[in-house]
């Protein structure tokens, strides 16, 4: 058992919206479509056997250097603003 | 028998005389010794034979580089095959035998294998075995795996006691040799914390091989007491018999620990450092020549070593050979303990001058050997051409020294090649920012040099840590440079020369590699083998490399070097393992009615982490399905209870509660009444069926899910997702409340009138006030809070009633006592299942990952008239296709045949192939209530087809069946039991 899980890319976080036009083609892209980043790249983490946080990870995937970590509620209040 | 005459070492004891057997042989050696010292000094010179020629082969080096010297140790519980003895401590009582020969070392059946060298060089595998392809399997295959491998496992289940550890430090050095010591010393005097691993049993590295002076004291005094000094730190941990068998990413070290005759006999750290230093040391190269594997061949170092740290003096006449001036140690050393060394066989014209009477062959190189199962002589050749046979029984060879720098190379960084000391050293400007090198393994090979590279870069290390460095004198020592001479195999002579001993690789089959086009290192490494042992090549690979750059007229830089990778060592799978094995592997999880139910009779299934009660046995019951026929029809006829707490329970709560529930459920939330239950469907957002489960409404802001108990996890999860990335602003808690609230199913037409005897008086459950689907926070039993759902999975009139874990218990115990006139009974799993199927609800077998809400009948759930989690990919075309499968029930025309989950189902008249299947049976059992054979399937247009007769067929079991197709709910489809 691991203490964080691991989850995928963050864009994930920016989900469309359901009632807009081709919201089918939409959330085709963002379930399926993801860049694969020789780089910096930020990912989703979840917190599991601690304080069940979901995190943004920015992670170089060259040499897999934790660059930043963020709480995923204020990244994403932040996308909002 | 052996000899008890070893020269005086600091590090033998004479006095304490050790036991052990090899090959069946009884011999002695002494406290001090590894298995090798023992067997050299007791004239075994044989040890075991070569991978694929089995040739006799005999012991080269003194560590963990040792190439040949494999044995299988024989222990009480278990055999460990592939050992170095160089690296093996020994003890009383320890057992060994050689691998690779058959009927024994001596008189190898397989030796044939060397005549046949012809066929079986370089990429024999790729060209011998190559048709006809049926062979593949039936024969080539077998024959392979049996001529080949190395050593054998015992196939005993006996698991050593292995631990996993974690350690952290602010720097990590690696290796106690003069570097490790002199940087470990300065790292802990200025306060740091550090960790230093030895490889071996003993401190002190390359130091305990020489009996040389250090600030004016032996070398070994030297080492006490710095030792002594580094004892007295309290932030400094010292940990031999520890390998680091690996870098790896944010400073994380992996580093194995044995201690055989301890209760824990393995450890497997994981090592987080800020930063480290690789003070590895460097390993002796060989110099291929024709005959070079035979025993009584080996590194001139090592000879030296087993000389001065084992006492070693059985050599009769010792010959060097050598292109660098190390071994002119080892004939003093020799010289020093009255061993004969008939001379040096030095490549260069101008060797070294001595102080001392040593014969010395200059320009001459030896150029081949003698002997059948070990050394008997010599012949060398000098500059003028002219061959000279000599006598020996020992040949010390050294080709130069390769710095240690596997672990440098881990995180992906290429050494570079230096050219004054003719091996690679750890890649300098990309080098991890966790490690740097320093000593030999950074290619210094005087000991001055050691203590001022150290120096300078602990001090580096310490600056970067933002510590200041106190002061240390390093010791002082005078030593000559070293000089070598860029020589690295005899061209004399067509027989072969061994580069790998491990793997059997000769020049020629490195030329043969070349010839057929295998010209990049990585691919002469994969086609000859090179260093692909348990050694990894350390005594080989750079010397292989200067062959192919040879054959490609290349500078050895420009022909590269493959890239070391993990484990530094062979690392048993135990190790890694650790205690998680067995019932260790996972936590179990017990249910709170676990002891009670253990007690009248459960049997358990695993259910996840969980261990769930399957069946209640009586005495009467021969077999499990006489008890689960039992319960089920206890339950439909009166009244059962079955534990439910491994549910997943999650408790929300907030102002936005409702709203947030309405868009993770694909069927509407937003109107349900406070007191009311109600079902969810929950897709992925890909539009699959994630989990299903019931969701109560407390009050206005608080709501309680249940979702199966294999989904708890991942819900929970999905449910913190959807809050705090997609929704962050909704006003929602969760908690998962599974463990702190016990869930009792009590079910049948009798259930009412048995909770009505433990709900305390003011509350009244009639079916008027508290119909199908309510729910409502009570007492119970005097004033313990519980709460009570009006829900069926059963399809019976049925409650679920939540209590504090503490007094589940106790609380079913009563129950049966309340129960009684109702002839009350616990039921477990199965009988939970059988019900379910009988009403065709879906469960883990059909929520299977690739199910759609269509595929349920329950397309109608997908309400498209809100956003929630699925909704507009459960749309798409492919998961809404006309006909596809339908959950549809069967029953087989004869109700004895009984339908196997995994089935595939066909049409009658139509061919058992791919392009007929048209669905799958998921569950199926035996309903006592039906007294038929049942099962839950998915099939095409299925719905459409109830009363048609199909094929269920598995072919793997050879079954097939007739049955009718019908509605999955097989019980009362109108639900008037349950309403009731």
């Amino acid at each position: 058992m691991n203490e964080f899980i691991y989850y995928g890319d963050a864009s994930l976080l920016k989900r469309p919206k359901w009632d807009n036009k081709n919201a089918e083609d939409k959330f085709y892209k963002y379930l399926y479509l993801r860049k694969n980043i020789a780089g910096i790249h930020k990912e989703l983490w979840f917190h599991q056997q601690g304080d069940r946080s979901w995190l943004i990870v920015t992670r170089n995937t060259k040499n897999h250097e934790i660059i930043r970590v963020e709480l995923a509620t204020e990244v994403v209040k932040g996308l909002d603003k | 028998m052996s000899k008890i005459n070893r020269i005086k070492s600091s590090f033998i004891d004479t006095t304490k005389e050790i036991n052990f057997v090899f090959n069946g042989k009884k011999y002695k050696g002494f406290k001090g010794d590894t298995l090798s010292s023992a067997l050299l000094a007791n004239d075994v010179k044989l040890i075991g034979r070569s991978f694929k020629y089995h040739r006799p082969r005999g012991i080269v080096s003194h560590g963990s580089e040792e190439p040949n010297g494999l044995v299988e140790v024989i222990c009480d519980h278990y055999n460990e095959p592939n050992t170095k003895i160089t690296t093996v401590e020994l003890y009383e009582g320890l057992k060994a035998k050689s691998q690779n020969c058959w009927p024994s070392v001596k008189y190898d059946l397989m030796s044939i294998n060397d005549k046949l060298s012809k066929f079986i060089s370089a990429g024999f595998y790729y060209k011998t075995f190559m048709w006809p392809s049926s062979f593949w399997e039936k024969i080539y295959e077998p024959l392979i795996r049996k001529a080949a491998g190395l050593g054998s496992l015992s196939l005993s289940n006996f698991s050593r006691n292995s631990e996993k550890g974690f350690l952290h430090c602010d720097v990590l050095i690696i290796g106690s040799g003069p570097a490790g010591l002199v940087s470990t010393y300065i790292a802990g005097l200025s306060g740091v914390r550090v960790i230093l691993v030895e490889e071996d049993f003993i401190y002190g590295g390359s130091l305990n091989n020489e009996v040389f002076h250090i600030s004016d004291m032996p070398a070994q005094d030297w080492v006490k007491s710095i030792l002594k000094n580094l004892d007295k730190l309290p932030n400094v941990r010292l940990m031999k018999k520890t390998t680091v068998i690996g870098m790896f990413d944010h400073g994380i070290y992996g580093a194995i620990e044995k201690n055989k005759h301890k209760k824990i006999e393995q450890i497997f750290w994981k090592i987080t450092t800020k930063k480290a230093l690789l003070c590895s040391g460097s390993t002796e190269r060989i110099l291929p020549f024709q005959n070079n594997d035979l025993p009584g061949i080996m590194l001139s170092g090592s000879i030296r070593s087993y000389v001065n740290r084992w006492g070693i003096n059985n050599l009769q006449k010792v010959l060097l050979f050598t292109n660098n001036d190390d071994a002119y140690l080892t004939a003093k050393n020799l010289i020093e303990n009255g061993i004969n060394c008939i001379g040096i066989v030095d490549t260069r014209n101008n060797p070294k001058k001595t102080g001392y009477k040593l014969k010395i062959y200059k320009g001459s190189q030896v150029i081949n050997a003698f002997g059948k199962l070990n050394l008997k002589g010599v012949n060398i050749i000098n500059k003028e051409g002219k061959i000279t046979y000599l006598e020996c029984d020992y040949l010390g060879v050294s080709g130069g020294w390769n710095p240690n720098i596997h672990i440098s190379c881990h995180t992906g960084v290429k050494p570079e090649w230096n050219q004054q000391i003719l091996a690679f050293t750890p890649g300098r400007n990309n080098i991890s920012t966790h490690l740097k090198a320093a000593g030999s393994a950074s290619g210094k090979f005087t000991l001055n040099g050691c203590f001022a590279d150290a120096e300078s870069k602990i001090k580096n290390i310490l600056n970067e840590l933002k510590v200041k460095p106190k002061k240390y004198v390093i010791p002082k020592f005078n030593r000559d440079k070293y000089n070598i001479d860029p020589f690295w195999f005899v061209e004399h002579g067509s027989q072969r020369k061994w580069v790998d001993f491990q793997n059997d690789v000769t020049i020629k089959d490195i030329e043969i590699a070349y010839d057929e086009n295998f010209r990049s290192v990585e691919h002469l490494k994969r086609y000859t083998t090179l260093g692909m042992g348990t050694d990894q090549g350390k005594t080989s690979n750079v010397t292989g490399l200067a062959i192919l750059a040879k054959l490609s007229k290349k500078s050895i830089p420009e022909v590269g070097t493959t890239v070391f990778r993990p484990p530094y060592i062979p690392l048993s799978l135990d190790a890694v393992v650790g205690p998680q094995i067995g019932k260790n592997l996972k936590p179990i999880r017990l249910t709170p009615t676990h002891n009670w139910a253990k007690a009248n009779g459960a049997s358990f299934t695993e259910s996840g982490l969980w261990l769930r009660a399957e069946w209640y046995s009586k005495k009467s019951e021969k077999k499990w399905r006489e008890s689960v026929d039992r319960e089920v029809i206890s339950v439909r006829n009166s009244v059962g209870f079955c534990d439910v707490s491994t549910l997943g329970k999650i408790d929300i709560q907030g102002r936005d509660a409702q709203d947030f529930i309405n868009k993770i459920y694909s069927n509407g939330f937003a109107k349900l009444p406070i007191g009311k239950v109600r079902y969810g469907l929950m897709l992925r957002e890909d539009g699959i069926v994630m989990d299903d489960g019931t969701t109560a409404r407390m009050s206005e802001n608080h709501f309680i899910m249940t979702t199966t108990t294999i989904n708890a996890e991942s819900v929970y999860r999905h449910l913190e997702f959807c809050h705090q990335c997609l929704w962050p602003k909704m006003d929602v808690h969760l908690i998962s409340t599974t463990d702190a609230w016990a869930q009792i199913a009590i079910a049948g037409p009798n259930s009412r009138k048995v909770i009505s005897k433990i709900l305390d008086k003011e509350f009244d459950i009639s079916n008027e006030k508290f119909p199908f689907m309510s729910c409502k926070e009570l007492t119970i039993c005097g004033g313990i809070n519980a709460r009570l759902f009006r829900i069926s999975f059963s399809g019976e009139l049925a409650y679920e009633l939540s209590l504090p874990t503490q007094y589940a218990s106790s609380f079913v115990s009563h129950l049966m006592k309340v129960g009684k006139e109702e002839n009350i009974i616990p039921y477990g799993t199965e009988a939970l299942g059988v019900m379910r199927i009988e009403k065709g609800h879906a469960a883990g077998a059909e929520l299977n990952g690739t199910i759609s809400a269509l595929n349920l009948n329950m397309e109608k759930m997908v309400s498209s008239q809100k956003d929630s989690i699925g909704m507009i990919l459960s749309k798409r075309e492919g998961l809404c296709l006309p006909g596809g499968l339908r959950l549809i029930g069967l029953k087989p025309i004869n109700p004895n045949n009984q339908l196997i989950s995994g089935s595939h189902l066909f049409n009658e008249n139509e061919n058992r192939s791919p392009e007929n299947d048209l669905g799958y049976v998921t569950s199926s059992c035996y309903s006592p209530t039906l007294k038929s054979f049942i099962a839950l399937a998915f099939l095409k247009n299925g719905t459409r087809r109830y009363g048609q007769k199909i094929n269920v067929s598995n072919p793997i079991l050879k079954n097939e069946t007739m049955a009718e197709i019908c509605n999955p709910i097989f019980v009362d489809p109108n639900g008037d039991r349950l309403r009731g």
